[in-house]
């Protein structure tokens, strides 16, 4: 099969301002980051904040210039931001928000923004609008009397409903959805990450589900990259990941995961202080929070190689092992 | 359900609307709202309810004290009947500062948008002119630019639709930019809509009852600008007459005939005072952010 | 306004807000030129239209006004640097010399008018905004309304009304005796009084409102202390731009006052001079007082650095 979306070695510098008269320190949010989904697919990205999943998804669908590398959708280059290409090929791809309120125009009824994806892209009458909302309203379970509501009307599981039928509403082959739960109540995280699951089995979207919390990543997604610092440092299939993490610090997200049988006593508790990208650590990144630290790590930085068959990840400790350690 | 709204709009035309009206507005601005819904009526019906032509002399009657019947505000030093002029004088100036407030309005909110859209060189180029619109007093620049071009009435409406632009244009900018950096604006952006979809759909409603808020702040002080030069001969020019031109022609009179004088200034005080009450009372009501 | 205080230099700040002061009088200048320029042909405006073609060439050629536009400017630019600003085309002497013979005069109304707008204005808003509701503190809200609503020259003019034409005490125009400065001193003052008062009121309001007041009185701090140690100097910011604008009009505030009692000073010169269309002293004029606003402002910026470090090193959102 092949790919619906390729990312190659992006990279993306932002400068921070320091002052008139000083030079602005360069950060880099994502550093070298190469992936690839296939039609259908769903791929989590999960790590902390400050590990630049957030720019990352952005970049996946254009919205944020590449400094380096590039995103290829349907085999063909990522138009410029802003251009007539870039806008058409929005219908193809679309964003799901963290914050849904700050998403939504406060002055439109849902109705009107839902089907607005529509009217920008000319795909439908005003009449078919009509009835194209009403049936997006009732897939994502809002109920057709809330057609005429104000997002401040609504609740924050609703606002998200409203976001994803929006989303949805020009059949789009890629959903990028970033941190669409974390802004949510625990009790209704659970419905939309449902809801997301059955949309997307049903219209068999490519999605993009970013995440700090890999439990929530765990129910809906095929395949799991994990991020430190601007880098992957570890990909491979959702259920390899949680029964054979390899890299340590996948290993302390996924011992953090309450699994039902088993005891949280094995849990690894991080140390030190949370990344921050304006100062990376020399060698490994993740060196000066692991647990099981080698002296190399603290100056030439792992590259990513194969563990196991779709299993990468970049680690000084399982470079070192002849034999993968996958079962 | 239907039953509810019909019952609505019953009540609402029912003499309780009266009482409902003044449990919601403050005398003060009850009063302010009659005087400025007065002063557009004689705006409109000047022509139908003025007693005299404007420049209709009456040699016989010059200087007639206020009260004389046919004269009831008196005439001036040529026999002009003072209500008469009064009420052309306030069409005058109410349409002139009608229409340099929504003109600033719209060029600053343009500029404002601008600023956001294409940010680097044009919104430098923004802000430099709206600092140099505040280190000119508007009336000194107004003076050079009225005597120069020598008076005329759309130079006129034209120079003082200049004034308070910048105070648009920054507010317009800064909302525009902030809705654009993560805001509802940035989410139609990657929906696909163009620039012309996302400014004029989205962000001008989400702007405009800011941008309103303004203009009833700028409206008056509009019509102090353009009274202040026509008082000193440099605005509105005769036979054409406004509320300032009355007063500045008015003052030499102010020893034998103070009607010609105080007539105008009392339309400019309580014009300006209702606005700026009725105005305060809309900014509660409308914008909660602005204070 | 939006300043940019992105770094905590001191100095860098003060250079960027001087290269910005230096844009915004080069745009004055350049303005003034354009306007006058561009406006008509002073000759024909000065000889009057009955004047002889070789006179109005001679003219013409005097004031390098058959030059290219571009040159013309040039000149002008030239010209200022070395403070040279032109001769009136009415008496032929310097305009800079006419302009600032002025300015004394108008110094003596809007230096006691400014005295009185601060000295009244401001205690009047901080002890209304220290006893609110009260029957104070509803005239300084009234007064202020006024202030802000009542064009000068009604003021002036109802001052006129009562004060000399009524009551016969005080003259009502010219610039003999200091008794002829009390009624345009009064003009000025009232409307700025009135503005000053609701600035302060509303600056203290609410400074006083903030936690680290009720903290202060909360430590057991006496009353007095608060407002004097903490709420001033924190109300001060806002109420030190207002009078830093007032500050920068003392110059040009006083077109329309001047006016109305004959009082020979810098706006009476405007005024006049606009009339006459005497393009030399009206530029002059122009940069005169543009340069005053600005060099206030820049005062005001600096001021604020001094009054409040938090602003220095703020980052404020661009």
């Amino acid at each position: 099969m092949t790919a619906l979306l390729e990312a190659r070695d992006l990279v993306r510098v932002y400068e921070i301002s320091r002052g008139l008269w000083k030079k602005p320190t360069l950060v880099r949010a994502v550093d070298r980051v190469s992936l690839s989904l296939s039609a259908g697919e769903t791929l989590g990205v999960v790590g902390e904040s400050g590990s630049g999943k957030s720019t990352l998804g952005r970049m996946l669908l254009g919205i944020d210039p590449a400094t380096e590398g590039q995103v290829v959708f349907d085999g063909q280059p990522m138009p410029a931001m802003g251009t007539t290409e870039w806008r058409r090929l929005r219908a193809q791809m679309q964003l799901v928000f963290q914050d849904p309120l700050a998403a939504l125009d406060r002055r439109l009824s849902i109705a009107e923004q839902i089907g607005e994806p529509l009217v920008i892209h000319g795909l439908a009458t005003k009449s078919e609008v009509k009835e194209r909302v009403a049936e997006l309203m009732s897939a994502v379970g809002l109920r057709s009397d809330q057609a005429g509501r104000y997002p401040h009307e609504l609740s924050g599981g609703q606002r998200q409903r409203v976001i994803i039928a929006r989303a949805l509403a020009t059949e789009p082959r890629l959903l990028v959805c970033d941190e669409p739960v974390s802004a949510l109540d625990v009790s209704i995280q659970a419905q939309v990450v449902n809801l997301l699951r059955d949309l997307q089995e049903k219209h068999g979207i490519a999605m993009v589900f970013i995440s700090h919390d890999l439990k929530v990543v765990r129910n809906i997604t095929d395949r799991v990259a994990v991020m430190y610092l601007g880098r992957i440092v570890e990909e491979a299939s959702s259920d390899v990941i949680f029964t054979h993490p390899q890299h340590p610090y996948t290993r302390a997200l996924v011992s953090s995961v309450p699994v039902p049988g088993r005891k949280l006593e094995a849990r690894i508790i991080l140390q030190g202080e949370p990344p921050n990208p304006a100062r990376r650590p020399a060698g490994c990144a993740f060196h000066p929070r692991c647990p099981v630290v080698l002296p190399s790590c603290r100056t030439s930085a792992p590259k990513l190689g194969a563990v196991g068959t779709g299993h990468i990840a970049a680690c000084h400790l399982i470079a070192q092992s002849d034999a993968p350690l996958v079962a | 359900m239907t039953d509810l709204a019909g019952d609505n709009v019953v009540d609402a035309a029912s003499p309780g609307l009266l009482r409902r009206i003044r449990s919601r507005m403050p005398l003060l601005v009850i009063c302010g709202a009659g005087w400025l819904a007065l002063m557009i009526f004689a705006a409109i019906s000047t022509d139908l309810l003025r007693p005299y032509p404007v420049t209709k002399m009456d040699l016989s009657a010059r200087l007639a004290v206020p009260g004389t019947p046919g004269h009831w505000l008196g005439t001036d030093e040529l026999g002009r009947d003072v209500l008469s002029r009064l009420m052309e004088s306030i069409r005058v100036s109410l349409v002139i500062a009608f229409g340099a407030t929504v003109l600033s309005a719209v060029f600053g909110t343009t500029l404002g948008f601008l600023a956001a859209r294409f940010r680097g060189i044009v919104e430098h180029l923004v802000l430099t002119l709206a600092d140099f619109q505040a280190a000119l007093p508007f009336m000194i620049l107004s003076l050079s630019v009225l005597a120069f071009f020598g008076s005329s009435m759309t130079l006129l409406v034209l120079l003082m639709s200049f004034y308070g632009w910048e105070r648009y244009a920054r507010i317009a900018r800064g909302l525009a930019i902030s809705a654009g950096a993560q805001g509802y604006a940035a989410a139609v952006v990657q929906l696909g809509a163009t620039p012309a979809r996302v400014y004029l759909k989205h962000i001008l409603p989400n702007v405009a009852s800011t941008i309103i808020v303004s203009m009833t702040l700028t409206f008056p002080e509009i019509i102090l600008m353009e009274s202040g030069l026509s008082f000193l001969g440099l605005g509105v020019q005769p036979p054409d007459t406004s509320l300032g031109n009355m007063v500045g022609f008015g003052r030499e009179y102010l020893t034998r005939a103070p009607w010609v004088m105080l007539a105008p200034a009392f339309v400019i005080m309580l014009t300006t005072l209702s606005i700026s009450v009725v105005g305060d009372w809309l900014r509660d009501r409308l914008d909660p952010t602005v204070r | 306004m939006s300043y940019v205080y992105r770094s905590g230099h001191m100095l860098s700040f003060f250079l960027s807000r001087m290269l910005r002061a230096a844009i915004t009088i080069l745009l004055v200048m350049t303005f003034a030129f354009c306007v006058l320029r561009l406006s008509g042909d002073p000759a024909q405006i000065l000889l009057g239209p009955d004047a002889p073609q070789d006179a109005i060439e001679a003219f013409r050629e005097r004031w390098g006004l058959n030059d290219p536009i571009v040159v013309q400017y040039w000149a002008y630019l030239k010209s200022l640097w070395s403070l040279d600003f032109g001769v009136s085309m009415r008496d032929k002497s310097p305009a800079l010399q006419l302009v600032l013979e002025r300015i004394p005069t108008t110094l003596q109304l809007t230096i006691p008018a400014l005295i009185l707008k601060v000295g009244i204005g401001i205690p009047a808003g901080v002890y209304a905004a220290l006893h609110r509701q009260s029957i104070a503190d509803r005239g300084v809200i009234m007064m202020a309304v006024f202030g802000f609503t009542i064009p000068s020259f009604v003021v002036g003019l109802l001052l006129v009304l009562i004060f000399s034409v009524t009551l016969g005490w005080l003259p009502s125009g010219g610039q003999d005796t200091w008794m002829h400065g009390i009624l345009p001193t009064l003009t000025m003052s009232i409307g700025g009084i009135g503005i000053l008062a609701r600035f302060s009121r509303s600056a203290m309001i609410e400074v006083l409102g903030q936690p680290y007041i009720r903290t202060a009185s909360a430590k057991g701090m006496s009353w007095r202390d608060v407002v004097w140690k903490h709420a001033l100097p924190n109300a001060s910011v806002p109420i030190v731009t207002i009078v830093g604008f007032m500050i920068g009009s003392l110059i040009a505030g006083a077109v329309v006052v001047e006016t109305i009692f004959s009082w020979p000073g810098v706006g009476r010169l405007l005024v006049v001079s606009v009339s006459n269309r005497d393009l030399a002293v009206v530029q002059c004029l122009l940069l005169v007082i543009a340069g005053t606003m600005v060099l206030a402002n820049l005062a005001v910026d600096i001021m604020y650095g001094w009054l409040d470090p938090r602003l220095r090193s703020k980052s404020a959102a661009h």
